[in-house]
């Protein structure tokens, strides 16, 4: 063998192995990357859905409570926003998907291996945001911080960003008019993405307030414009004095009780969110007692946010 | 030489065990062998979301959230269950656009190789979503005969490299009869296109459940897209099925 052909044969012996490493792991990223989606960028509400109805003080449709959760829920009064230490308390994880806002989505890397770390959907004026930790960080002791926001870490499955809260704080909720989460509740999401369209199922789970899971699915569009809803929470004087009470309702006493109920001729038992309601023997329950609303004359319309179809 | 000989011989190896092609990558395959998730059996509409609109019947001439254009107000302001009954169009809200928002029950079988049904106690609806070639692009042209309410359904898998589990069932449905996205009379006409990703997830206890994404197009009575997300759970068999009528009313 030739000095040549020895210096070939050394580079070879060195270098081969290296590229040989190499490629197999860029096959290997490449198996783990297809099976995601770019998840990162600002995705608009689209609103078509109802995850949350009216709004209005007592309207528990489409949801399984307990006795418990239904009597916090109907002790709550709104007000209680209106208390200067309240204001910016935000709503909780949950209201990442029943709020009306969109997500904006990022994603921190570690600048060495530029894997991803942990995706942040961030925070609106009445909501913390969200964390999902994707580098396989264990979960907390039980007897951790609790936060409204939680903790939560997240993993792709196939085509889908599994991801799933733990580490609520008492006073998260899973409807804005007051229905409660515990300190025991967690929520499972999973991101899909169809085109543009990315839906987010929420499923909330709640020992104590909760009989069944709640279940909602809320879908959003990439939008083309960046999306910014960092309006910071500025507390001010609402009406309330200090060293005044919590507001709240005592048992029975709620005045909105029935406002729901004959706005649309409801049945009190959906309306209070009683678990049968949420299946379709229910429907034909109702059927022969359920007396229709009157046609409707005002506000019938659209609500929600649409994007109109492009003139051509 | 061994050294480098041996490395690529280990990368081919490690290569090829990354990915190991199956047996319908060799070879063709049906729909049905080739599926990558289950979607067949009992499933029940568990309904958290729309409840007003879809477990009791609106007020006549309210679509709030529905992106109904100028052209539909007409008709919604015109709505007349008894009018539809008595000409025999009491499935109009039971159609493709609307039928998986209909609280109820499918079934999910498969009716040949190719072809995935879903059946629904609700209105007794059959639909059939044919993979393959033959509808891999849906007719657009509706003005011909054979439109029907649940109309034509082409089908494709959308499978993930990974194949954890996250994979898809994507349907395009068009050849639809004019019919109603709600109730209460809220139209959607002959032009509609329905999208629909069908996506599975795992619930506690073992459980599933079936996520379906819609898309309902149509350039004559909607402003822009009309987009839902209604969700099953699977039940273990289907004692529970009640098949029941289209009711123009109910």
């Amino acid at each position: 063998m030739g000095p040549d052909a020895m210096l070939i044969d050394l580079v070879a012996r060195r270098t081969v192995p290296v590229i040989a490493l190499g490629l197999m792991m860029v096959l290997l990223g490449a198996s783990r990357a297809s099976a995601q989606f770019e998840f990162t960028g600002s995705w608009a509400p689209i609103g078509t859905e109802d995850v949350q109805n009216d709004s209005l003080p007592v309207d528990y449709l489409g949801l399984a409570l307990t006795e418990e959760g239904r009597a916090r829920a109907l002790a709550y009064d709104e007000s209680q926003k209106s208390m200067i230490d309240r204001q910016c308390q935000g709503w909780g994880a949950a209201y990442g998907v029943i709020g009306p806002f969109g997500l904006v989505a990022s994603a921190q890397t570690d600048p060495a291996t530029n894997r991803v770390v942990s995706y942040t959907i961030e925070s609106w004026e009445d909501w913390n945001g969200l964390t999902i930790w994707m580098d396989g960080r264990p979960r907390p002791s039980q007897y951790a911080l609790h936060t409204q926001e939680g903790f939560t870490t997240g993993r792709w499955e196939g085509g889908a960003l599994a991801a799933r809260t733990t580490h609520l704080k008492v006073g998260g909720f899973i409807r804005k008019t007051g229905v409660p989460l515990s300190d025991q509740a967690t929520l499972d999401w999973r991101f899909y993405r169809h085109g543009d369209v990315m839906t987010v199922v929420m499923i909330a789970t709640d020992p104590i307030y909760l009989v069944e899971p709640e279940i909602i699915s809320k879908s959003f569009r990439l939008s083309p414009r960046p999306l910014d809803y960092k309006t910071p929470c500025v507390p001010g004087y609402e009406g309330r004095e200090p060293g005044d009470g919590i507001p709240h309702f005592l048992p029975g006493q709620n005045p909105f009780a029935d406002e729901f109920i004959k706005f649309y001729s409801l049945p009190r038992e959906a309306v209070l969110g009683y678990p049968e309601t949420l299946y379709p023997e229910y429907r034909k329950k109702i059927r022969a007692t359920y007396v229709p609303p009157p046609p409707c004359k005002e506000a019938c319309g659209q609500a929600g946010n649409f994007v109109r179809r492009r003139e051509n | 030489m061994k050294l480098t000989i041996a490395s690529l011989a280990l990368l081919l190896a490690l290569s090829a065990g990354l990915k190991p092609l199956p047996a319908s990558a060799q070879t063709p395959s049906s729909a049905r062998d080739s599926a990558p998730i289950d979607l067949t059996g009992y499933w029940v509409s568990y309904v958290t979301e729309n409840w007003r609109y879809r477990m009791v019947t609106p007020a006549k001439g309210e679509y709030r959230r529905i992106p109904a254009s100028p052209a539909a107000l007409p008709l919604i302001n015109a709505w007349d269950p008894a009018a539809d009954e008595k000409a025999g169009l009491q499935c109009r809200s039971y159609g493709a656009a609307a039928i998986m928002n209909v609280p109820g029950r499918l079934h999910i079988t498969w009716q040949d190789a190719n072809t995935l049904r879903i059946d629904t106690d609700a209105g007794t609806q059959t639909r059939r979503f044919r993979f393959g070639d033959a509808l891999a692009s849906p007719k657009r042209d509706n003005a011909k005969a054979g439109a029907s309410w649940q109309g034509e359904s082409s089908a494709q898998w959308t499978k993930t490299a990974s194949n954890e589990g996250g994979s898809s069932l994507r349907v395009v449905t068009s050849n639809l009869r004019a019919g109603y996205l709600r109730k209460n009379g809220v139209p959607y006409s002959e032009k509609t296109t329905v999208t629909e990703h069908f996506d599975l997830a795992p619930l506690a206890g073992g459980g599933q459940l079936l996520l379906v994404d819609i898309v309902v197009d149509d350039p004559v009575y909607l402003n822009a897209p009309y987009v839902t997300s209604p969700h099953f759970k699977k039940e273990p068999d289907g004692s529970k099925w009640d098949p029941t009528p289209c009711s123009s009313t109910w």
